[in-house]
């Protein structure tokens, strides 16, 4: 292929390396009112009075903003397609407060320092009430963290705000208890997973105006540009029709702006004031009051017979979703969709969740999206099994991994129609010299280096939900607008769009121009998230490409006088088949050719990408240090569009699940705080804390995906954390099950 | 209290509060490629050349920066182009946040280090976070450009 | 954010004792950690015009001054060379070259800060702070002297053929230490400084009787084991206090091997 599987240099590349002011801050209008938020010190807690009086009359404050000045209708923060799984539970201010940092205030003002006075002159009183921070203990509980009339659940989901269960369900295949009491070789383990943070570089911040037409513009980072809309619609009681949202370059994105942290905020000051207002958080606010992962513990109970084979796949993932239930309902179910079909020989599986409420910080999606913890339980309960039965946990995914063709019943019984997994595993051994290294070699200064391996899946947009638009339109130069309403958030989807539509109208990437994200102009797409883009809008972006070479070749065959079908569209433009007669686009254009196309797309299934990884590591028995020496990845994401992209995808991946697996850890103190609140403490890895991150590709062909591809966005970060767990269980017989795997934990696990 | 410094060459005289930091006040006059990733000194989105040191503008009071010669992004565009293209060529400038604090900093220690190794390219750029790209595509960037400046070390 | 209220750049030392004496005026090291305060600042003490900013050898000593940044002291390949490196290895871990450029030896060592690998390394070194109006304090005594409002002008470290080791375990390659030793031996007397207790460093010494020029990994191991056990060691959000005593015997083992094996 001409431009597809090419390394294409992305088309931000250099206004990016070159520092252009391109992102949501740079380019707000310098007359915004500066907005910051009041929050609560209690973790749970009523408000009984608040005088904002002292606050407002501070000369340059604009406006203070409590409850009583916000609508009293419940609304959802998560982005998300309908019918919307998750509760409509949240005001832009309430009077109950459910954690440390929710919302008590809002005030904007002429610069940051007249607003931080400001904000220490509200007098807030609490009643403070008695706060459920364990999740273990929240189901059922007496203390009840959404016990309002108006809290609604609009899907059935298994929610009930009276048993504090923003979600619960069980689907099961066959007997499993039967099926396991057959089993030579049972495991029965829980696991334990972190609330991790994006921390994506840029934070949460959004700006909002009302332009002279009437239509409150919001300027916002954000996955999720048409969802924000609604969200906002929702929020404020105001028409859709009249908020347009626009997406500038943005500062990363993997899934923490897939709710809309910040938007509310502005807009509810601009309808206020009538005046322009930017909202900023700062890195602090990022990680106490954004949206986290889903702290999960996960109970993995499987068994198999006397060769190894994997019979039988029991579940149970209670999932933390915190104060409100944003992504609750719906990453919980990944857990087990998106790691039990890995094994192919299962006779019978349950799985079963609860996802429930506590008064902690929110969860909401990040990279993986529950696939990652549940990856974390099911390979490590696997590898348990292996060193129980002594065996070579590669050689146990060998006998029991899915292979393509199969049907996956715990996989919405989609068929597997591409997979390459058994190369994937095949790969890494050889790259990493599994067989040399497996379980460890002990070196001299009492230290051992040992390897460890997991796989993972994925899957490609949410089939029958996510849907993409596109429209591609001919210029009067003969060059290609390319309009889409996917948010590229650095990973160059723009450009991998860009690639597929230059592959398939035959000329160059550079003469494809692709728009920002406007709401009022942009064809509909439900964002980026769910490694939809690649996958979903690059086949919408194919389908268009065809509708408008057949509208090309019609308008050519008009205008050169001759039948369709001796129309030969080259590129450059069209020609007849004789070649006597040919038109560039740019002359069909200008004779009045209307050369533009539209198409959307809704996937009925979602093929999955996979991977392997292995971890090689260096323990320090001493002390229980972990070295990480090298890790490995081999990834099947289908034909990779941009084979530059790919890789920094996957290595960008990996070093998040090398942060999850050893160094990033949420602390809360026993009153509710959260103490990982800056980068003192909460440590995202740096360039010295990944060792050596090495990838390749064995690529399988999707017969539904564009040009054979799947997606790669959120597989990446799900091998780690349970190849590195197994590493140091193959090194000195310790299975960390609880993240992160700390030096403390490993000495521990020996001395037991 | 009035101060003077020189921001990409141009002299830039001003009153300002004591408390006023160089971040904000590179903002404040056009040099946007400066970025806030953190209010603990720890992400090294902030960094800028200054008396040819790479610094967290950050931490740096204005007051502190008086008499003294700054660089931003905006004032070394041919070098940044040399060596974003390298970066480009990787696909490793993801979505960019962290590239003007990146960028500065390998500028300044292509001056401080003759013929870096990997761990001491590495070394040096501790202080640069990033979260999208995983490191490795920066490193090879990197490379790339010590090699088409001459002579690196393998 | 911190906020300041007036910034003077002193012209002496004595301007900057006399503005030193109110409670609400602060003398500026490199501010990356003042900057996380709450209290406002009344005046801020800029000693940046004293000349304090660099590293004075003689044969004798080395004298630090405490405007002197954080990679000026990794960079000095005097002091570096004379202490094994220690000093360089300590600092090494802190954040970032940028961070370094502007973290002051002043700052590190007035704050006494639990987390410091500087005061750490330096305590186990014959280090004497030399203040304002008291003038030479061993660093030993004035780690253990509540932060008053004297002025800390410059660190002296005296050359005396101390041997020195460093070691601390972090998570994160460059986060806060769980640990932090440094051990250093003068023919027979050894140092043993252990900080990120998680309390500030503190330090003991003994006169030490090997068997042979060679000791004995037994005997070292006993030594190590007596000498973890007379610091206190407590739990924070990074590490148990029983797990930092256990971290603090193997590296102070560790460190007495370095420093009294004969090849370097």
């Amino acid at each position: 292929m001409r431009v597809v599987s090419q390394p294409v240099r992305k088309k931000d590349a250099l206004e990016l390396v070159t520092g252009q002011p391109v992102y949501t801050q740079d380019i707000a209008p310098p007359d915004c009112l500066v907005v910051k938020i009041l929050r609560s010190p209690h973790a749970h807690a009523l408000i009984t009075s608040i005088d904002t009086g002292a606050a407002a009359e501070l000369p340059g404050i604009a406006c203070v903003l409590t409850y009583k000045d916000v609508p009293n209708q419940r609304f959802t923060l998560a982005g998300q397609t309908f019918p919307e799984p998750s509760p409509y539970d949240r005001l832009i201010l309430d009077q109950h407060l459910r954690f440390v940092g929710d919302a008590v205030a809002i005030v904007a003002g002429e610069n940051e320092k007249t607003v931080e006075r400001a904000l220490k002159r509200i007098k807030v009183s609490y009643e403070v009430l008695e706060p459920l921070l364990d999740f273990r203990t929240a189901k059922d509980n007496q203390v009840l963290i959404h016990p309002e009339a108006n809290w609604r659940s609009l899907c059935e989901v298994g929610a009930d705000n009276k048993r504090n269960l923003c979600a619960s369900n069980e689907e099961k295949a066959g007997d499993v208890d039967a099926v396991i009491a057959g089993c030579d070789w049972v495991v029965e383990q829980t696991y334990h997973t972190r609330a991790n943070q994006q921390v994506t570089m840029e934070t949460f911040r959004t700006w909002t105006c009302w332009e002279p037409s009437g239509k409150l513009t919001c300027v916002t980072s954000t996955q999720i540009p048409f969802h924000v809309r609604r969200i906002l619609s929702n929020a404020l009681a105001l028409p859709e029709a009249q908020i347009r949202v626009v997406k500038p370059r943005i500062g990363g994105g993997f899934g923490a702006k897939q709710t809309a942290v910040t938007e509310i905020y502005p807009a509810l000051v601009t309808i206020k004031t009538g005046k322009p207002a930017l909202l900023v958080y700062s890195r602090r606010e990022s990680l106490i009051a954004a949206s986290s992962r889903h702290e999960n513990e996960i109970t993995v109970r499987l068994g198999a017979n006397k060769h190894g084979v994997i019979r039988g796949i029991d579940m149970y993932t209670l999932s933390n979703t915190g104060a409100y239930g944003e992504h609750g309902p719906t990453t919980v179910g990944l857990t087990g969709h998106k790691s039990l079909p890995l094994y192919g020989k299962v006779e019978a599986f349950r799985f079963r969740y609860d996802v429930v409420y506590t008064n902690v910080l929110s969860a909401g999606a990040y990279r993986g999206y529950g696939a990652t913890q549940g990856t974390f339980a099911l390979e490590s309960a696997v590898n348990e099994l292996a060193q129980k039965m002594k065996m070579d946990p590669v050689k146990l995914r060998e006998l029991n991994m899915v292979r393509e063709g199969a049907v996956m019943p715990a996989y919405y019984g989609e068929k597997l129609n591409s997979c390459a997994l058994d190369r994937c595993l095949a790969k890494a051994q050889e790259m990493i010299g599994w067989e040399n290294k497996y379980p460890r070699v002990e070196l001299e200064n009492g230290k051992v280096r040992s390897v460890g391996v997991a796989m993972a899946m994925q899957g490609s947009s949410i089939a029958n939900v996510d849907t993409a638009a596109v429209r591609i339109t001919v210029n009067d130069q003969g060059c290609y607008a390319l309009e889409i309403g996917a948010t590229d958030m650095g990973t160059g989807c723009d450009t991998i769009l860009a690639q597929i539509a230059a592959e398939c109208l035959n000329c160059s990437v550079e003469q494809i121009s692709v728009s920002g994200v406007d709401t009022d102009v942009s064809p509909y797409d439900s964002g980026s998230y769910a490694s939809s883009t690649t996958y979903l809008t690059g086949t919408v972006v194919i389908r268009t490409c065809e509708t408008l070479i057949d509208k090309i070749r019609t308008n050519g065959a008009r205008y050169m006088g001759c039948p369709v079908d001796d129309v030969i569209f080259d590129g450059a433009g069209v020609h007849r088949t004789d070649g006597s007669e040919a038109m560039r686009l740019a002359e069909l254009v200008q004779a009045g050719a209307d050369l533009s196309a539209l198409e959307s797309y809704c996937s009925p299934v979602s093929p999955p990408p996979f991977a392997v990884g292995m971890a090689e590591i260096e323990i320090d028995k001493e002390t229980g240090v972990v070295e990480l020496i090298d890790f490995v990845a081999v990834i099947d994401c289908g034909t990779p569009i941009n084979t530059n992209l790919v890789r920094v995808q996957a290595e960008g991946g990996i070093a998040q699940g090398i942060g999850m697996a050893l160094y990033e850890n949420v602390v809360y103190s026993e009153q509710g705080r959260n103490m990982s609140n800056s980068l003192l403490q909460y440590k995202i890895p740096t360039r010295l804390d990944v060792g050596k991150i090495r990838v390749a590709f064995e690529s399988s062909y999707e017969p539904t995906g564009p040009f054979g591809a799947k997606s790669i966005g959120e597989v990446v970060i799900n091998t780690p954390a349970p190849a590195i767990a197994n590493a140091v269980c193959n090194g000195v017989q310790v299975q960390v099950r609880e993240l992160p795997i700390t030096a403390e934990k490993i000495y521990n696990g020996t001395k037991q | 209290m009035n101060v003077d410094l020189w921001i990409n060459d141009e002299k830039i005289t001003k009153e300002i509060d004591g408390d006023a930091m160089l971040l904000d006040f590179l903002r404040d006059h056009g040099c946007l490629s400066v970025k806030r990733g953190c209010e603990t000194s720890n992400c090294g989105l902030c960094t800028v050349i200054m008396d040819d040191k790479p610094v967290l503008s950050c931490s740096t009071l204005v007051a502190r920066a008086a008499g003294k010669h700054i660089y931003t992004l905006e004032g070394l565009q041919a070098e940044a182009q040399a060596f974003g293209e390298c970066l480009a060529d990787q696909g490793a400038e993801q979505c960019g946040f962290c590239n003007p604090g990146l960028v500065l900093t390998v500028l300044a220690m292509v001056r401080e280090l003759k013929h870096p190794s990997d761990a001491q390219i590495n070394d040096y750029l501790s202080g640069n976070l990033c979260r999208c790209s995983g490191y490795m595509g920066q490193l090879r960037g990197i490379r790339d450009y010590l090699q088409k400046k001459g002579g690196e070390k393998k | 954010m911190r906020t300041i209220n007036q910034f003077v750049r002193v012209k002496t030392l004595e301007e900057a004792y006399q503005l030193n004496q109110k409670r609400a005026n602060v003398v500026l090291g490199g501010f990356m950690w003042l900057k996380l305060g709450n209290r406002a600042i009344q005046t801020a003490i800029d000693l940046s015009g004293l000349g304090l900013d660099g590293i004075a050898e003689t044969a004798e000593a080395f004298q630090i001054g405490s405007m002197c940044t954080l990679r000026e002291l990794e960079k000095h390949e005097g002091l570096n060379a004379c202490f094994q490196g220690a000093i360089r290895t300590a600092v090494s871990h802190i954040v970032g070259v940028q961070f370094r450029n502007g973290a002051t030896v002043g700052g590190s060592v007035f704050g006494r800060y639990g987390f410091s690998d500087v005061l750490t390394c330096l305590l186990a070194l014959d280090c004497e702070v030399e203040l304002y109006t008291r003038g030479l304090v061993p660093l030993r005594e004035f780690v253990q002297m509540k932060p008053d409002n004297d002025i800390l002008v410059r660190l002296r470290i005296n050359k005396d053929g101390r041997r020195i080791a460093y070691q601390s375990q972090r998570q994160a390659k460059t986060d806060f230490p769980v640990i932090a030793v440094a051990v250093a031996r003068k023919d027979d007397r050894l140092f043993v400084s252990v900080g990120a207790r998680p309390m500030k460093a503190a330090l003991i010494e003994k006169t030490v009787c090997f068997s042979g020029l060679q000791p004995a990994e037994a005997e070292i191991e006993k030594l190590a084991n007596w000498a973890k056990q007379q610091f206190g060691y407590g739990s924070n959000m990074r590490a148990s206090g029983a797990y930092r005593q256990h971290l603090a015997g193997v590296y102070i083992r560790r460190g007495i091997q370095e420093v009294f094996t004969n090849e370097r």
